[in-house]
């Protein structure tokens, strides 16, 4: 048995630490240690998005970094998305819009959505299709979720 | 209450309180904060997870299999191979969209005495952690034989070619030949004389096609978790289409009774028809039998789901047509060779039932062969074996109306298929409406806005799909409050809890607040076919009509037993219950179950034909790049009869991702296979599927032309919308940059070496 390497991480606003082995990845131990089931795998390699997570203001594909890269790091998974008062807007938008079919891609969507208003609270849809092309979704054919990802944007920027 | 007698309906909105409203979906609060539960989540107590061992080889034959090492490792509980599945008959069973023999089922689940394709199960280990688990898979040693892969449709079905199995005799038309073939079967439809049509032609067009293998792409790769308990009990939790279909077909592989296996479907991160066959779930079972009973979970990687699970066909397709100077189909022969993969059952029936259906000709001959391959399974992807079909029809189509001179619509007009016509297979059209998808297609503000731009094209194309109806169940149980909960059988994929659950409130006229809708597991719910044939809002949805009828009859007999007053004497209407002299809510009636003899539950199923086809008219403009070859999408319209609409927002949903998965057959998806029958990109990289850059919006009309054989003019409307987008696009270019392509994916390699060909000056620059 390799040695396991205790890792101290912040994980949607909460110090966590978890111990793990040196080769996997952040989405295993979000999955399988930390049981955020929210964060999914699609690929393991990068092309679909379906395990972002924002680390340290950051959108990544948690599949590629590995858990022991986290120490220190501050981590938002769909998890913590909500607000204390329930849904974040843009989630709100997601379900007004029927932006969602199976589901499996959304809640990468919703995290790489976050973190695309976070950077740009007024995007075209060129910027919506430039900054979620990482992100497959096999369901919508994406033209109710570029729809949903403007108005939240439309709707959040009002809210301000 | 008397069902509801179906009858033509207009379609008008008014008509009705809840269908046609776009609610809010019951389970989209889950799916948008994480706590749906997907196949992959579910983590029982002690958990063990599982890898399996695939063959490197397309075609080999299996001498020996050591695992001595992979058990010694430590963390290792258990490693199965092929001789631990029981042997089994050769009958046939269903997979849903598809039916194999047993024997096959079984061999693909973990290959016996040869490896039929890359990425063939050859042996499956259960570990602490899954990185142990895939450690202990490479320590298998396995020695094959390789044998030459048979990798072409056509070379496969020459006399001489290596055989994949010594016991196929093609079925040929209906009668067994005597001498080994990868031929599994040949299916002929005819309808007139073919020949004579031809002479009554004055413009006749013959073209060859080929199209690659595509998958159906869901993102959440396929997995099962399965405890054998020490009672023999077996539970099983996965990402199926459809969970009586997991439970019969475990059943009958690991030769168990059905009544031992209990099948909790978990939510499904998509299908597509990829997800009715089961692969992993008798694996996970005979791992937790050996390994102490504890449950075991199996998840594929996408590179396996890419090579291991069944795509589609690849096919090679001869299509000619004949029309005479008025534009009216005279004749059409079609020649179809599909891929099965390793096994037979390939689409090419459906496809010769869908592929040119829509059109009114009365001399057809379709000759359609189901070819063994070293490639995986093939399986159902919506509407099976259709889109490249239709690829070869409608290009062949858009030729004769550009050869006659005639617009593509006005062509498709004047030989549009109506109710009474007979398709070439065989069955009557019942009422379809694709004259009015033309009709608005033509009208439609896309047609009639002219395309400018040098490199820029316009494509039409159609398609038609018969759906499917078949057998779905439905509970429902009063609480104390008077809500109802809504159990169904149905795998929901896209919001059919909410579709059904809106036909029930319809029926009862109370209000969709008051209907929790619930997917049960095998033992919670009667035999439910899976969710594929675009069969879920009709059938499921007839189901919940007669389940709201049963309810109302229910309710009325409590109310006259409440009122002391014969049940003929009392009415309902509008969720209301009333007699002369009283009157109560559907909601009101829970107050008196006690009195009027206790709970209140009602079961209703329903096995219904009458389940409408669908037609279909896309509208595509693209832009060609001539120095890269590559296309953009710049305009999609999809005009679709959807028969009634229960929920548009879902229907405009299945309207646009069939488009979008259809452009990706059409541009980029296929897959590469080397010499060695090796998939060169089994991953989402190379394998690569629509982003979201590579589509514009789509537009989704709806047109509305009730079936009047449902209760709410339902028709299925998930599969027909993948069958023209490859066929639009390719008349698009051709109307861009004046080249026919005829085989698919249109990469930009494939496009780009048309325009070279066709004007070598360009190659030069």
């Amino acid at each position: 048995m390799s040695q396991r390497i205790h890792v101290q991480t912040e994980i949607n606003g909460e110090a966590q630490d978890f111990l793990c082995d040196p080769r996997e990845s952040l989405l295993d131990v979000l999955r399988n240690t930390m049981g955020l089931t929210g964060a999914k795998e699609g690929c393991r390699n990068g092309n679909c998005g379906a395990c972002n997570v924002i680390m340290d203001g950051i959108l990544v594909n948690s599949c590629l970094v590995l858990a022991v890269e986290a120490e220190g790091s501050s981590i938002t998974t769909v998890e913590g998305i909500n607000t204390p008062v329930g849904l974040h807007l843009i989630q709100q938008k997601y379900m007004d819009h029927a932006a969602l079919q199976c589901g499996i891609c959304t809640l990468g969507l919703i995290v790489a959505t976050k973190a695309l208003l976070d950077h740009n609270p007024a995007p075209t849809e060129h910027d919506v299709r430039l900054w979620l092309a990482g992100n497959l979704c096999r369901c919508t054919g994406y033209d109710k979720i570029v729809r949903a990802v403007l108005d939240a944007a439309e709707a959040m920027r009002e809210n301000v | 209450m008397t069902e509801k007698t179906p009858t033509l309906d207009t379609a008008s909105e008014s008509k009705y309180r809840i269908i046609g409203k776009r609610v809010d979906r019951y389970d989209a609060a889950d799916k948008v904060t994480g706590q749906a539960v997907y196949g992959a989540d579910v983590h029982p107590s002690n958990l063990l997870y599982g890898k399996v061992l695939r063959s490197p080889h397309a075609h080999a034959r299996i001498l020996s299999i050591d695992t001595s090492a992979a058990e010694a490792l430590e963390g290792v509980h258990a490693v199965i191979t092929g001789a631990d599945l029981p042997s089994v008959s050769d009958r046939i069973v269903d997979l849903g969209e598809t039916a194999t023999s047993l024997r096959y089922q079984s061999d693909n689940i973990l290959a016996k005495d040869k490896a039929l394709y890359f990425g063939h199960a050859i042996a499956a280990v259960s570990a602490t952690q899954p990185y142990i688990a895939e450690e202990a898979v490479s320590l298998i040693k396995v020695e094959y034989e390789i044998l030459p892969p048979v990798l072409d449709v056509r070379k496969a079905m020459r006399p001489d070619s290596t055989l994949l199995h010594d016991d196929i005799f093609t079925d040929e038309l209906g009668q067994k030949s005597t001498q080994a073939s990868n031929v599994a079967s040949h299916i002929r439809h005819a309808q007139g004389d073919v020949e004579a049509g031809f002479r009554q032609a004055d413009v006749i067009i013959e073209h060859e096609f080929e199209t690659t293998m595509v998958h159906q792409g869901y993102i959440e790769p396929h997995n099962a978790t399965a405890i054998y308990n020490p009672s023999g009990q077996i539970t099983i939790w996965c990402s199926t289409q459809g969970s009586f279909g997991v439970r019969s077909q475990t059943s009958d592989v690991l030769d168990v009774p059905i009544s031992s296996v209990h099948v909790i479907p978990t939510e499904i991160g998509g299908g597509f028809g990829g997800k009715n066959s089961i692969y992993l779930e008798p694996l996970a079972v005979l791992l937790s039998k050996k390994s102490n009973n504890r449950p075991v979970k199996l998840t594929m990687t996408r590179a396996e789901s890419l090579a291991a699970t069944g795509p589609t066909s690849g096919s090679y397709i001869r299509v000619k047509l004949g029309a005479d100077a008025n534009g009216h189909l005279t004749a059409a022969k079609l020649y179809l060779a599909y891929e099965a993969g390793a096994f037979p059952g390939s689409p090419v029936g459906s496809a010769a039932g869908s592929m040119i259906s829509e059109y009114r000709i009365s001399n057809v001959l379709i000759d359609g062969y189901d070819v063994v391959v070293n490639k995986p399974r093939t399986e159902a992807y919506r509407a099976p074996g259709t889109s490249n079909a239709v690829f070869a029809v409608e290009t062949v189509v858009d030729e004769l109306c550009e050869k006659l001179g005639m617009d593509p619509i006005a062509f498709r007009l004047l030989n549009a298929a109506k109710e009474g016509d007979r398709r070439p297979d065989g069955p009557t059209h019942p009422r379809i409406g694709f004259i009015e998808t033309l009709q608005a297609a033509q009208s439609h503000d896309h047609y009639q806005t002219p395309l400018d731009g040098k490199y820029r094209g316009r494509g039409v194309a159609c398609g038609y799909w018969g759906n499917w109806g078949g057998r779905s169940s439905v509970s429902a149980s009063m609480n104390a409050d008077g809500t109802i909960s809504l159990i169904t059988g149905s795998i929901d994929l896209s919001g059919t809890r909410t579709t059904t659950a809106m036909q029930l409130a319809e029926t009862l006229g109370i209000d969709l607040e008051d209907i929790v809708p619930q997917v049960a597991d095998t033992n919670s719910v009667s035999n439910t076919e899976g969710t594929y044939g675009s069969r879920t809002t009709f059938a499921t949805g007839w189901a919940a009509h007669k389940l709201g009828c049963k309810l109302i009859d229910a309710v009325k007999e409590r109310a006259a037993l409440l009122w002391d007053i014969p049940v003929d004497t009392v009415d309902y209407e509008d969720g209301c219950i009333f007699s002369k002299a009283n009157r109560l809510t559907f909601k009101d009636i829970s107050k008196y179950l006690d009195e009027t003899g206790g709970p209140l539950m009602v079961s209703a199923t329903s096995f219904e034909g009458g389940h409408g086809p669908s037609a279909t008219t896309h509208i595509v403009d693209v832009e060609v790049d001539p120095d890269t070859g590559k296309v953009d999408i710049l305009r999609y319209t999809a005009i679709q009869d959807v028969g009634k609409a229960i929920h548009p927002d879902f229907v405009e949903g299945q309207i646009q991702g069939g488009v979008v998965q259809g452009i990706g057959w059409a541009l980029n998806e296929g897959y590469f296979y080397n010499d060695e029958g090796q998939l060169l990109n089994a991953n989402f990289l190379d394998y690569r599927m629509p982003t979201f850059l590579d589509v514009p919006m789509i537009e989704a009309v709806l047109v509305e032309v009730s079936n009047p054989r449902h209760p709410y003019g339902v028709r299925g409307v998930g599969e027909v919308p993948i069958v023209p987008p490859p066929a639009a696009v390719a008349n698009a270019i051709h109307d861009a940059i004046g080249v026919r392509l005829t085989a698919l994916p249109m990469s930009p390699a494939r496009v780009l070496e048309a325009v070279w060909e066709q004007t070598p000056s360009a190659y030069l620059g």
